[in-house]
């Protein structure tokens, strides 16, 4: 039995409604535990006067730098003394998850043990870079419960100017879109940066996020500096019986409203069977006995969406890989920035393949390392350089597929054009 | 500031370094065994994902809301309820809903049932309204303007059963985030707090707490530059270019952005990661000056809930909030939600010109 709960008439307000509420599972640990019981009291304070009273500090595990969010109480009485003492400090533990976040129950009971033990009892699942959020240890515990996980095989995420935790889509594991292992290429990349992991010492962080076909579900384009989207350079599958089966529950209305209507570049047609053309670049399939789609492949941007409606009737390709995009990042502090083609097609499918991009992403870093400014993303720091510049320290071809358009303005010195028209000549030659 | 604890360790234990985990332990039998070859999905029912495998083997995924912000006791009885109908396997998503995934249709009602009882809403799939995605709020963050698990419980409590339909025109991510810095990300919709003053420095502290020159190049507007004030070292504002994002408070705390009064909250909508149709997208602010008001913050709800009813009724199918204003324009998105476009949400940072109309395109 723990020491009577705080009055919390605001956060009392949250335990009412269907969703479930956070405020009544930590009175149920407050049954048990004078930390989450002086917790309570400080989040209603917070409720009460809109103010946060968390302050940061360092606190760590022995032999890494990162990992562990500090978090001191600055709710203090007149003398100084926490006005919670028993939750004036509320560490939080980032451990990695696996790739696509499975568990196995056996796994969480054992999460839930160790950090009933020495912890608060509360876990998030998860935190917006991926890491399973183990919030509130004293600083004397935190150790204590970093030894337990990582004996299980689990081990910190990043924190401040450091590689971030990673996250992948379910992907492989059991979806039809997923073009190529993201488990494999997550475990691949991450694992080869474990020192600039648990050791922050970039100009800033650096998130990788991995997501197997440009439906994106990781959101990566947006909230990755280096951002893996499978994608696919053949054309789109096809299967008459399952697109007869999707023509016949949703006619033809919906296939000109919803699907040809909608393809961004036009590339999907239907048409009559007898007008439906074959040739290299075509896909087709039968919806009806009169009726068939037509897709041009190289008009088609790959962007899922007759995909997503038809699943099963279409299908990306055979030949896949991902494309690399890099630079994204949120607000702060010029703005957001989507990550921008770098690399339009690699291929993952073998354990080299997957090495020339842990190769990529090892360059990569170690290029923002140097030259970005302090607290200087890596999106800034192209920004600031220009992506010419970037591709040619990254040893990578100059591709109209980087591009919206060629630029609108003329404020540039080309006096080296003959020069990169002869260099892009004499590849050619020698291809 | 920075307190410098070291955590005591007990035994000097050195830290094995196996970074991310293999995820095949873990697997669903199911999956691992037709992993990288399933042919296709359909959706039997709202919360629920069939999936067939090219073998001719087929998965269930039924897709229950939680708290993100879970009790042991909580991530315990989801567990038990693994064990006894689910095959004691599990997976989350990135929106914070779990996944329980059974190779036996005849499983997948008991567990539906199984998990409304125990009080997990069922849904969040297809063209729904998703678990929000949300940060830490009051409850654990060292800069927030506001509270996060608190914003998401109320705003669900609203939109529970559009969480366990499949009504909406196509599916809604929403997001909330405690300040500027946006950690809860783009999405069709989302919250995100607005200061609308700038920073109170406390000079008796600058000195100690920050390193000055780090705080002046955090400024993206150059508005702050080093100062005596009563004769102690600090920082100075140029409050009329200040415009109030709380970039500086971060690095150095005595510059208190979050005021109870005038920190207020924004939302912004037509954000979308998806390639599908148009290229991604990000979100746009569509409303300001909205109270923070806890602890049910009713006056963001009513905003969230105009716009998603608009949208509702009036987009067709498959489009995003986005795909939707882009066909009606903004003129008519802000007649429908009776929202008023006011002349802060013109543009005027870097690259604004691309967001003013070039054109004589004008829907009457």
């Amino acid at each position: 039995m723990a020491k009577k709960l705080h009055d919390t008439p605001n956060l009392d307000q949250l335990e009412s409604g269907p969703w479930p509420s956070f405020v009544t599972g930590l009175k149920h640990l407050a049954k048990d535990k004078d930390y989450v019981v002086d917790l309570l009291g400080q989040l209603e304070e917070s409720y009460k006067t809109k103010k946060g009273y968390w302050k940061g500090g360092t606190v760590g595990v022995f032999g890494y730098g990162g990992g562990v969010i500090p978090r001191f109480t600055e709710l203090k009485n007149e003398d100084g003394s926490p006005k919670f003492p028993d939750a004036a400090e509320f560490h939080t533990l980032r451990v990695m998850p696996p790739p696509g976040m499975h568990y196995d129950t056996n796994t969480l009971r054992k999460f839930c043990d160790i950090w009933e033990e020495h912890g608060s009892g509360l876990i998030a699942f998860h935190g917006q870079s991926g890491d399973i959020m183990f919030q509130g240890a004293t600083t004397e515990n935190v150790q204590k419960a970093f030894d337990e996980f990582n004996e299980m095989g689990f081990d910190l995420g990043g924190a401040g100017p450091a590689v971030r935790t990673s996250m992948s889509c379910v992907g492989a594991a059991r979806c039809e879109q997923s073009c190529y292992n993201e488990a494999q290429a997550h475990r691949a990349v991450l694992n080869t940066f474990l020192d600039d992991i648990h050791r922050p010492s970039l100009p800033y962080k650096f998130k990788f996020k991995f997501s197997g076909c440009p439906n994106d579900c990781m959101n990566s384009v947006q909230r990755a500096d280096m951002a893996v989207i499978g994608t696919w350079r053949d054309n789109i599958r096809t299967d008459e019986a399952l697109a007869k089966k999707w023509f016949a529950k949703h006619g033809m209305d919906e296939l000109v409203n919803d699907v040809v209507a909608r393809c961004p570049t036009k590339a999907f047609q239907v048409k009559e069977i007898s007008k439906i053309k074959s040739g290299e670049h075509i896909s087709s399939v039968k919806v009806s006995d009169t009726h068939a789609v037509e897709i041009d492949n190289q008009d088609c941007v790959r962007c899922m969406h007759c995909i997503n409606v038809m699943t099963g009737a279409l299908a990306p390709g055979k030949d896949k890989g991902a494309t690399v995009l890099v630079g994204g990042k949120s607000h702060l502090k010029i703005g957001g920035l989507m990550g921008t083609v770098v690399l339009p097609f690699i291929k993952l499918d073998t354990e080299e393949e997957v090495e020339k991009l842990v190769d990529f992403a090892q360059r990569t870093i170690d290029f923002f390392a140097e030259n970005a400014l302090e607290h200087e993303r890596t999106g800034e720091m192209i920004e600031r350089i220009g992506l010419a510049n970037f591709l040619d320290a990254m040893e990578v071809e100059v591709d109209p597929a980087m591009v919206n358009s060629p630029r609108m303005n003329p404020y540039v010195r080309t006096d080296g054009w003959d020069e990169e028209v002869a260099k892009i000549n004499a590849k050619k030659q020698a291809a | 500031m920075n307190q410098a604890v070291q955590a005591a360790p007990a035994a000097k234990r050195k830290p094995k370094e196996t970074g991310v985990p293999e995820n095949t332990q873990y697997l669903h039998p199911t999956l691992a065994k037709n992993y990288g070859n399933w042919k296709y999905h359909d959706r039997p029912r709202p919360g629920v994902l069939h999936h067939v495998a090219h073998s001719g083997d087929e998965v269930w995924s039924v897709r229950a809301g939680t708290q993100r912000q879970m009790d042991v006791y909580t991530i315990r009885k989801l567990c038990d309820i693994a064990d006894k109908f689910a095959e004691g396997r599990v997976r989350f998503t990135i929106r914070s809903n779990i996944e329980f995934i059974v190779s036996d249709e005849k499983k997948v009602a008991p567990l539906i049932a199984e998990l409304e009882k125990s009080g997990f809403p069922v849904g969040g799939t297809g063209n729904s309204v998703t678990m929000i995605a949300h940060t830490q709020g009051w409850l654990h963050c060292d800069i927030p303007g506001t509270d996060a698990s608190g914003v998401v419980k109320a705003l669900m409590d609203e939109l529970y059963e559009e969480f366990r339909r499949e009504e909406m025109p196509n599916r809604v991510h929403l997001s909330t985030s405690c300040c500027e810095i946006n950690c809860g990300g783009q999405a069709d919709l989302a919250i995100i707090v607005q200061h609308t003053k700038p920073p109170v420095i406390n000079h008796d502290l600058v000195a100690n707490v920050c390193e000055r020159p780090t705080v002046v190049a955090r400024c993206p507007v150059a508005a702050i530059r080093p100062a005596m004030v009563n004769g102690k070292p600090s920082l100075e504002i140029d409050e009329s270019k200040c415009m109030c994002c709380g970039a500086c408070y971060p690095p150095c705390p005595p510059m208190q952005i979050n005021d109870p009064e005038f920190s207020k909250l924004a939302i912004w909508v037509g954000g979308k990661n998806s390639n599908a149709r148009g290229k991604p997208t990000f979100m746009k602010m569509v409303a300001a000056g909205l109270p923070n008001n806890p602890p049910r913050w009713p006056e963001v709800s009513a905003v969230v809930k105009r716009i998603l009813t608009v949208y509702k009724e009036d987009a067709r199918g498959w489009e995003r909030l986005a795909d939707w204003i882009d066909r009606i324009g903004w003129p008519r998105f802000f007649e429908k939600t009776g929202l008023p476009f006011t002349k802060y949400l013109i543009d005027d940072w870097r690259g604004s010109r691309y967001n003013l109309n070039a054109s004589a395109h004008i829907r009457f």
